[in-house]
């Protein structure tokens, strides 16, 4: 039986031949265990207090606590990632804690891969196929979102100003990098 | 494009979002005890306005959560948006002086 815990980063091979443009360099990001966690009002702390990040209430904000994320994405719905652990352990952690309270929560470690776009015209090329107005003062650090870039749902954060973060299901992120490539041919 | 202010997320292009037809129609609670042009009713009948409607729309790429908007049929403008489950509410000119 196929060992289905082995994955390969659907972004390995563009990311080995990427061109390097300081002004808007892409970089794939290492590998994290990814929890969708939905529930009730009364497990959001139990959720929060297991996985060590309270979690944001406020929307499309995230936390960040050493390697560990949690992003909001709903009002009911939050993405808790933890770079380089392993996801069974953490979900079966998150699970014991929560057992008892109304509430899913989803290993979907495998379903995304995540990539960085970086530089002082960073969100210049984002805009090249997503409208969001990405200022800072409509979009600061800190932020984080489910939007759309070209034909592809992202999902989009800001954790430094001239640093975004891009996560996309894996059979997008070739599509959504290749795209903020050829964006940032122009600065080349 | 449209812009769509979501109550949970703030203004977002329209590209976000997808339609869900028109708001504040409740499933019968009995389907069974319906006769056919009653049922017919429920799944067919809708109130098509020239003007202020109330429609349901889906924050696809986003927090992916359904909510109401009033946008006026004519001029296409957004007149409000509430989250769904609350009622419809109530404007002074039902809309009109927002109408372009």
């Amino acid at each position: 039986m196929p060992d289905l815990a082995i994955r390969e980063n659907s972004l390995g091979r563009l990311a080995s031949a990427a061109r390097t443009i300081p002004a808007a360099m892409l970089t794939v990001l290492p590998d994290a265990a990814k929890l969708l966690f939905r529930g009730r009002p009364s497990s959001i702390d139990a959720a929060g207090k297991a996985f060590g990040i309270a979690l944001p209430m406020e929307a499309c904000r995230f936390a960040t606590s050493g390697n560990r994320t949690a992003y909001w994405l709903g009002p009911d719905e939050w993405l808790l990632q933890a770079v380089g652990e392993d996801s069974a352990a953490l979900f079966a952690g998150l699970a014991a804690a929560l057992a008892g309270h109304s509430q899913s929560l989803v290993d979907v470690s495998h379903r995304s891969d995540a990539f960085a776009l970086s530089g002082p015209q960073a969100a210049y090329i984002l805009n090249h196929g997503c409208p969001l107005d990405l200022s800072l003062q409509t979009f600061p650090v800190g932020m984080c979102t489910r939007t759309i870039f070209g034909k592809a749902t992202i999902m989009l954060s800001r954790p430094a100003p001239e640093v975004f973060h891009i996560d996309a299901w894996r059979s997008f992120a070739p599509y959504v990098w290749q795209l903020l490539d050829e964006a940032r041919s122009e600065l080349a | 494009m449209l812009l769509i202010t979501c109550p949970h997320c703030g203004p977002r292009a329209e590209l976000e979002f997808s339609y869900g037809g028109e708001a504040h129609i409740a499933r019968p609670i009995d389907p069974t005890g319906l006769d056919d042009e009653a049922w017919a009713t429920f799944l067919y009948k809708r109130s098509n306005p020239k003007g202020v409607h109330a429609e349901r729309w889906r924050h696809l790429h986003g927090c992916g959560r359904f909510f109401n908007v009033l946008r006026d049929t004519i001029s296409d403008t957004i007149v409000t948006t509430y989250p769904a489950g609350q009622p419809r509410p109530a404007l002074p000119s039902d809309g009109k002086e927002n109408a372009r």
